[in-house]
């Protein structure tokens, strides 16, 4: 972002006062006492601590599990800006799901020459091992959380399509369980949309993806790698919430062509498998051999129709960072419409022109790893010192096709409570999506992470990054 | 239910159960430590024999003396069985298990975690230790009420009760055979001060002084305490008890399973030889041997319990 230019806040916008989404919050703050919301801060703290949301930092093994800092200001979001969200989202996920069916059929839009052949090919998410697979009910990506940015009052940009295994929907649902406990009379004033409705959601909608060899009302478990996994605990807490097995690979075997897990009175077969295990860890037979956290077998079962796997293997295709850059392009192709939400104009390393731009201006442009997560591996420019900057020209020079840069954008900002009273943080939004033979459904919420520091633009909680409850408004 | 899961309630129960048994004993050494003139190296060494835990210890510390058992016991990691130990493993295993569990159970649990884990960061002084094991009592108190208030009655609930029960009946067996040289009758000088130490400490150990008096009034026999601690069903710390609960929910299991298992037929010999037997034949052929057999016996209907509900492949 450049030196001085503005930045959107989300409750006082340029600086005009407070915005309509805000006015009920803005009456009832100013009414309250800062100590008392202080004092509920911590309250909120001690509770998630008790109730055991923590999270693992991966390669800190020692280290005590974390609280992700949580902000008791919730970030609110009119109805009609949501209305336009959730159009441009749907849009996206529809073209989403005919592009992955696209490139693991006939691979029309290559042949159209709208994407190189090449960035399929070489890519490492690419499954050749879908390719000629209907997938049940023809859906790759059941569950999608699309990472979202607002520079201004209309103005949102996707940063990145989490098609594989997106996570933080367990702190979308906890955060509203806690300020439900900690506002009510907020509530009670302001029409807020439900999300406690999102794991029922999800089960209908699993159930509803089930092959179609199921008979009766089908069996879905989720898969996780396990209590060390830094998501254990969203996974627990969504088998717990739908009433579901959580299993682990040793749990399950094939028998008889079905998968199924030990129970305690024998084998039990499954239907549809919501892993949270990645495609590499999946199969031991069909993947990476020496994975102790999948099935063996597993995926001959699903692909001669024995069970659903959700997501699809094959779909982190669809979020690859190369791939980014192209889904303007994708979603046109496959809606024959402009695309409603914008992209992060990209560049891309691997293209000699886009390079020496990048490099000339590395100072300004974030720089990320394509198939890197989390935060880590990432350049932000402005904020990083001479030394860091010199050190990832380097990486950057080795091997230019591992990365894309973008420009920093001027990320809006929403207040966060602090000692001082409120103080503005940069913040981004993943809304949760469920797709099904019935369609595309956006829970009407989300998770709001927020750079805790002043100034800084990254949220990963990985990085120190904390969360809101995100509110929606009704229409109204 | 999942095998793993079963096999993580059982355990989580069982180690839970430990944890505060381990307490208790602690408690009681204490307890006998404070009333003697001599330092009790003896009450001690049994309370290190009681938890299972005294060649491990000698291996780390070359005299017996209070405060560094009650550091090993308590919050030495090292210690397979220590409290610190136990609850970690019993929370690992009730985060494995977490979708089994209720809230209430869950939190209960974690705040017995966290609050042991505070309290005992740095080894206990003396003063200190009095607080501290009222701490840890309180807290498995609030899991148990958890547990009995907010858990569905069914198998999840028949797997957390027979964990318990099973290291309940191993722990009361064990307080009784590390001691019960002075429960023979060859050695009962009754109403020697010595002796009415070593009574007091079984049945502190067993958190069954007050019970024990009041169903007893004055008649503080050997007799009277094995035939308490081994056949009383009023007694919840009793083999028997303990037996008839784990019966209990074994019927229940195989009711809801509609199958019956080898675990069973093991389980119902084995209660039946506690009712079936008096105190006066026990001493008869022998209270230690008694006790060596009912120990391995536990154990291997635990392992037949694994075994049938698969636990593990």
């Amino acid at each position: 972002m450049a030196e001085g230019e503005e930045i959107f806040d989300e409750m006082h916008g340029f600086g005009e006062g407070v915005r309509a989404p805000y006015a009920s919050y803005g009456c009832w703050f100013d009414k309250t006492t800062p100590s008392a919301l202080l004092k509920k801060s911590r309250d909120a703290q001690t509770f998630f601590r008790r109730t055991g949301i923590t999270f693992n930092v991966y390669g800190d093994a020692e280290a005590d599990e974390r609280l992700i800092p949580f902000d008791l200001v919730p970030r609110i979001i009119g109805a009609s800006e949501w209305a336009l969200l959730v159009r441009g989202i749907e849009q996206r996920v529809k073209a989403i799901n005919a592009f992955l069916y696209d490139i693991y059929h006939r691979q029309e839009i290559v042949r159209a020459g709208r994407l190189p052949e090449r960035l399929i090919r070489e890519n490492d998410a690419f499954l050749p091992k879908m390719i000629g697979f209907d997938p049940p009910g023809g859906i790759y990506t059941h569950i999608v959380g699309i990472d979202l940015v607002r520079t201004g009052p209309n103005e949102f940009f996707v940063l990145e399509d989490n098609a594989r295994t997106p996570s933080g929907v367990s702190y979308m649902l906890e955060n509203r369980e806690t300020m439900l406990k900690m506002f009510p009379e907020l509530f009670a004033q302001m029409s807020v949309q439900r999300v406690s409705g999102y794991p029922m959601a999800l089960r209908r909608s699993l159930e509803r993806s089930a092959p179609h060899q199921a008979s009766g009302r089908p069996t879905v478990a989720i898969l996780t790698p396990g209590i060390h996994n830094s998501a254990y605990f969203e996974h627990a807490f969504l088998a717990d919430q739908m009433g579901v097995e959580l299993v682990e690979g040793h749990d399950l075997r094939v028998v008889g062509g079905r998968v199924a897990m030990r129970t305690t009175q024998g084998y039990e077969p499954i239907d549809v498998l919501y892993r949270r295990v990645d495609d590499d860890f999946l199969d031991p037979l069909n993947f990476r051999s020496e994975s102790m956290l999948g099935v063996a077998g597993i995926f001959d079962v699903y692909r001669a129709g024995g069970i659903t796997i959700a997501n699809a293997p094959g779909t982190g295709i669809a979020d690859d960072k190369a791939i980014y850059s192209y889904m303007p392009d994708i979603v046109e192709f496959y809606t024959g419409q402009a695309p409603l939400l914008k992209n992060v104009p990209t560049w891309r390393c691997a293209e000699a022109d886009s390079l020496s731009y990048v490099l000339e201006h590395l100072d300004e442009l974030v720089v990320k790893e394509v198939h890197g997560s989390g935060g880590y591996g990432m350049l932000v420019g402005p904020a990083a010192s001479k030394k860091e900057i010199a050190a990832f020209r380097k990486k950057l020079e080795a091997r230019p096709s591992n990365y894309i840069a973008q420009p920093t954008l001027a990320l809006s900002t929403v207040p966060v409570l602090t000692k001082a009273g409120l103080s503005p943080r940069h913040v981004d939004l993943r809304p949760f999506v469920l797709v099904s033979s019935d369609g595309v459904e956006v829970t009407p919420g989300g998770l709001t992470r927020v750079a805790m520091k002043k100034g800084s633009l990254v949220v990963n909680s990985s990085q120190g990054g904390g969360t809101k409850d995100t509110w929606v408004l009704k229409e109204g | 239910m999942l095998g793993r899961t079963a096999s993580g309630l059982f355990w989580m129960a069982r180690l839970l159960e430990r944890a505060e048994n381990t307490s208790r004993l602690v408690e009681a050494g204490f307890r006998m430590a404070l009333t003697r003139s001599q330092p009790g190296e003896e009450e001690w060494r049994s309370v290190l024999v009681t938890a299972g835990c005294c060649d491990a210890y000698l291996e780390r510390h070359d005299t017996i003396e209070g405060e560094k058992v009650a550091d090993f016991a308590l919050r030495d990691r090292s210690n397979p069985s220590s409290v610190m130990s136990a609850l970690h493993a019993a929370r690992e295993s009730a985060r494995m298990t977490r979708t089994a569990l209720t809230r209430e159970m869950w939190e209960a649990i974690n705040d017995f975690w966290m609050v042991a884990r505070d309290a005992l960061k740095r080894p206990p002084s003396e003063t200190d230790l009095p607080e501290i094991l009222t701490l840890i009592r309180q807290q498995g108190a609030q899991v148990r009420g958890a547990t009995t208030g907010t858990m569905l009655r069914n198998d999840i609930y028949n797997f957390v009760m027979l964990g318990i029960m099973f290291e309940r009946a191993d722990n009361t067996a064990r307080i009784l055979d590390t001691k019960y040289y002075v429960l023979l009758p060859s050695s009962a000088s009754v109403g020697s001060s010595l002796d009415n130490v070593q009574w007091e400490m079984i049945l502190r150990s067993a958190s069954a002084e007050r019970s024990f008096h009041w169903l007893n009034g004055g008649n503080i026999t050997p007799r009277a305490i094995a035939d308490f601690l081994i056949f009383d069903t009023r007694m919840p710390r009793s083999l028997a008890y303990c037996y008839d609960t784990i019966t209990y929910q074994l019927d229940w299991l195989s009711r809801q399973y509609c199958q019956r298992l080898e675990t069973h037929d093991l389980a119902a010999s084995l209660e039946a030889s506690l009712t079936a037997t008096t105190i006066e034949s026990v001493f008869e052929n022998g209270l230690h041997e008694f006790l060596t057999d009912f120990l391995v016996r536990n154990a291997s209907l635990s392992s037949q319990i694994e075994k049938d509900f698969r636990f593990a492949e």
